[in-house]
């Protein structure tokens, strides 16, 4: 696959575009917040496996005639599981006594119990602030890495592009509300590693290209760059997908949120190593004078391992 | 074109190799089993308990197999209904002295057992089982000491003749002294000053005649620990007496202790005996001189009878028992037998011994936490958990003569709380009460779907990937699936014999390399494409290729282990999972798309001198 695509021309295009999505995202984590699951909230979470179709209705009085007002009751993957959900609660005890409640109502057929879980809720602040150290943590790394790999202005361009996709794989899942657990902010540090790893092979080729090619000005040297590694990242990002959605129709229940924020930032994180990472490189005035100062580290010298 | 060494074929020969051999016992599912094993921990399983075992089951008509393991006797069977039947069946027949627990029995071959090779453990999300979490309240241990450090220090006072007027532990467990005048306060201060080292000198005078005494942060810091490592040795013992296979008991951060129990359903029962802090004390009682402040009344267990008086001072407490065993006596009402260890058995003696003919009370000691509502600063109602104790009676009774190291306890209400009561005193008290601040069960079924939806998964992903890169990239496409193949079968490898637990979202994570581990493939192909555009010769444009695409592949795989190994020291539960085959799979993959799909590219073209055009 050879291209010959103008990107830095869709430039402003480019960012108007990310900046609505910036602002819509922001403004729905401050209006809508997150839905945060029940390992950030805390409180007490049943599943239910019924022999037929649940009625939920009949569960939700039980429930109500059994003293748990707030309970949430949804189906869950298919119409004969149920999930219950108390949210905030602090009895470690609620979740054996729901079955019990719930059992004795359908005697006549046997429900089998397939999850309980309880989040006291100093671990749910706890899991919170973790979460977001950790990731504050990713971070900072990735721009050391990159420093001390590239150059800092690149750290600087690959940190924009991550926080841009951050905020909105997150913006997304505030805007339509899908519950934002553990796993999803395990697969939310995956897309951080994922959007870099696009990044670093765009930036290394336009290095390399700074060092090499014959080309003067440095948007057409980018150009360059983003055409020729095109078809890698767009073949990458297709058979990442491909995994992704086999995860996503066919994971279960409990990996499909995961599956859905990474196919989120597998796309923005595409769309950000192509438009913002190299336009932040434009924007912050790279040109081949920067490196030429630094010790040239052609790939032809480093042997295999 | 650059040839690559013998050595080199032979290495990645090697590597794969192994990895086929150590991947090989995930292939064999295990049996569902049952493992008997005796309570007591002197005891082990032998062939006596076999033939019991075969006698029990011999008249059933499924597929049995049993087998005398180490220290436990084992009873494979072929369906999960079986083994529950086999279990209840076990459980009404071999009564008191065994343990019998559910067990998933690998069936490895010999001979990888022999060199190592066992498979991957599964986590409870796949498996069923229960993972609970539980805060350490270590307030009440730093109470519960100086509460007995202010007895001590009444005897020691009366023995020095220090006139005290009151002497208490504060709500903030200092320990709070006044004295009739100040020359009493300053021979008190002197004789602490003297005799206790665990408190923070120069000692906190609190107005004319008062003392008050804190413990420092030495100390503190050490009561915490003491009281974690009994909690933990105190729940492992009370684990084994519940009988699970495979549990694991850890300390987790300062307060915290996880605790898995693979197989186990019935969580009330589980939480029960784990979190109960019931344990004994005996004490005399209550004699009318007896000062007010040294005696406080009870209630009866059983509701039976007006409270009494018994005396502050503990005669000795639950954890020097040495085994207690339920029983009954000869009205065949429920009894404890109890046993103490040496000290406690003259301790109490010498109790006992001056006492004939009075009273000696059985103390029932519970922890148990409610939840109460309160203001936090910006005036929000926020709920906490606070613990309190429950004390209550359980007997009275004349001594008749002095107390050795046995006797027995009645009075007890029914069979089941005479057997939980042994149960409690045998796996020891817990040195500080605990709440469930986490608690996760997932039933069998669903761990079973989770593995189903987790191998479907990974094997539709896998299939996808290649009919992409095979179709996409022809020749080197063979050579990029063998690599990714290979990359899994590494992966697995690594994951046994490192004995890593497999969760749901680990399944996810090797899904995810796999679908991330073809860039590093796709980058040389890409690269290789590009040469061959430029005009290079096909030997060349490979050797370029690979040259050319290595620092990227390094640079773009290392930041992503960096957000592994991240992910790995800060997440817990199923972050962790994931992070674990993530790394494990950035690694494996880096070996697999690089040298693995080189050797074979090269055993392909590199003979060819004359190569006209590649097929890429």
């Amino acid at each position: 696959m050879t291209f010959k695509i103008d990107f830095l021309a869709w430039r402003k295009i480019a960012i108007i575009f990310s900046s609505i999505f910036l602002v819509l995202s922001i403004g729905s984590l401050l209006v809508k917040e997150l839905n945060y699951g029940l390992d950030f909230t805390g409180g007490t979470l049943v599943e239910l496996s019924y022999p037929e179709e649940a009625n939920i209705t009949n569960i939700r009085e039980t429930l109500v005639d059994g003293g748990f007002n707030g309970a949430q009751v949804a189906n869950f993957g298919s119409s004969r599981e149920v999930l219950i959900k108390l949210p905030g609660t602090v009895s470690d005890s609620l979740g054996s006594e729901i079955v019990s409640l719930l059992s004795a109502d359908n005697s006549d057929q046997a429900i089998d119990l397939r999850r309980i879980e309880y989040v006291g809720p100093q671990i749910g602040s706890e899991l919170r602030d973790d979460g977001g150290t950790a990731m504050l943590i990713a971070l900072a790394f990735m721009m050391l890495y990159i420093a001390f790999r590239f150059q800092s202005m690149f750290a600087g361009a690959a940190v924009v592009a991550l926080v841009h996709d951050v905020i909105i794989v997150v913006g997304i899942f505030s805007l339509i509300q899908i519950e934002f657990d553990l796993t999803v902010l395990a697969a939310l540090l995956a897309v951080i590693g994922y959007s870099l790893n696009d990044t670093i092979v765009v930036s290394d080729r336009i290095r390399e290209n700074l060092r090499s090619a014959e080309l003067d000005s440095t948007e057409e040297i980018i150009n360059l760059s983003l055409n020729q590694t095109l078809g890698r990242t767009l073949i990458t990002s297709l058979t990442t997908l491909l995994v992704l959605f086999s995860l996503y129709f066919l994971g279960g229940e409990l990996i499909k949120n995961f599956a859905l924020a990474l196919i989120f930032g597998v796309v923005i994180g595409t769309y950000s190593s192509i438009y913002i990472a190299a336009n932040a490189l434009v924007i912050m005035g790279l040109n081949k004078d920067l490196l030429r100062v630094e010790e040239p580290e052609n790939a032809d010298d480093n042997p295999l391992p | 074109m650059k040839r690559y060494g013998l050595w080199r074929y032979l290495l990645i020969l090697l590597i794969l190799g192994l990895g086929i051999v150590y991947s090989l016992p995930n292939l064999y599912a295990p049996d569902p089993a049952v493992q008997i094993s005796y309570t007591s921990s002197s005891q082990t399983a032998d062939e006596f308990l076999a033939e019991r075992v075969a006698d029990i089951v011999k008249n059933e008509d499924f597929d049995i197999k049993i087998q005398l393991e180490n220290d436990y006797v084992l009873v494979r069977t072929d369906t999960y209904q079986n083994q529950l039947k086999l279990k209840e069946l076990l459980s009404s027949k071999l009564i008191n002295d065994v343990v019998i627990a559910l067990n998933l029995a690998p069936t490895t071959p010999k001979w990888l057992v022999d060199i190592g090779a066992n498979p991957m453990k599964l986590g409870l999300d796949l498996r069923g089982g229960v993972h609970f979490l539980m805060q350490v309240d270590t307030e009440t241990a730093l109470r519960n000491r100086q509460d007995g450090t202010l007895q001590d220090l009444r005897i020691r006072f009366r023995e020095e003749n220090i006139r005290y007027n009151q002497a208490s532990v504060e709500d903030d467990s200092s320990i709070f002294l006044k004295f009739n005048n100040f020359q009493a306060k300053e021979k008190a201060e002197e004789f602490i000053i003297d005799n206790y080292t665990q408190f923070n000198f120069p000692l906190t005078s609190n107005g004319e005649n008062s003392i008050q005494l804190y413990l420092s942060e030495v100390e503190i810091d050490q009561i915490e620990s003491d009281a974690i490592d009994q909690n933990l040795t105190t729940l492992r013992n009370r684990v084994n007496e519940l009988g699970v296979s495979e549990p694991i008991v850890q300390r987790q951060g300062k307060k915290r202790i996880v605790v898995q129990l693979p197989g186990i359903q019935d969580t009330a029962a589980a939480k029960n005996i784990l979190g109960k802090t019931a344990t004994l004390e005996f004490h005399l009682e209550a004699q009318m001189d007896t000062p007010r402040s040294r005696k406080t009344s009870y209630p009866y267990r059983n509701g039976v009878g007006a409270p009494a008086f018994l005396q502050d001072s503990i005669i000795l407490g639950g954890d020097q028992v040495a085994t207690a065993q339920a029983s009954f006596d000869e009205n065949g009402l429920p009894q404890v037998n109890i046993t103490l260890d040496g000290e406690g058995g003259s301790k109490m003696h010498r109790a006992t011994r001056g006492n004939i003919g009075k009273r000696l009370g059985v103390l029932f000691v519970e922890q148990k936490t409610k939840t109460i509502y309160e203001r936090d600063e910006s005036g929000q109602q926020v709920p906490v958990q606070e613990s309190y104790e429950v004390k209550e009676i359980i007997s009275l009774a004349t001594i008749r003569a002095a107390l050795g190291t046995t006797f027995r306890i009645t009075g007890l209400d029914s069979p089941s709380e005479s057997s939980e009561l042994a149960l409690l005193l045998r796996a020891g008290a817990l040195a500080a009460p605990m709440t469930f601040v986490e608690e996760r069960t997932v039933g069998p079924s669903l761990g079973a779907d989770n593995i189903k939806a987790g191998v479907f998964s990974m094997q539709l992903g896998l299939f996808l990937v290649l009919s992409f890169i095979l179709f996409y990239y022809r020749v080197f496409g063979v050579a990029a699936s063998l690599a990714l193949t290979f990359n899994i079968v590494l992966l697995v490898a690594i994951m046994s014999t490192l004995s890593a637990t497999l969760t749901l979202p680990g399944i996810a994570g090797i899904v995810l390399t796999v679908g991330m581990a073809v860039d590093a493939n796709v980058l040389i192909f890409s690269r290789i494409r590009e040469e061959l555009n430029r005009g290079r010769a096909p030997l060349d444009a490979i050797d370029a290729g690979y040259n050319r695409a290595f620092l990227t592949i390094w640079d773009a795989n290392v930041t992503t282990l960096i957000v592994a190994v991240i992910l790995l020291s800060y997440g817990t539960g199923p972050v962790k999972g994931f992070a674990i085959t993530l790394s494990i799979g950035i690694i494996t993959s880096m070996f697999t798309a690089i040298m693995g799909t080189r050797a074979f590219v090269n055993l392909i073209y590199g003979s060819k001198k004359n190569l006209e055009g590649l097929s890429i």
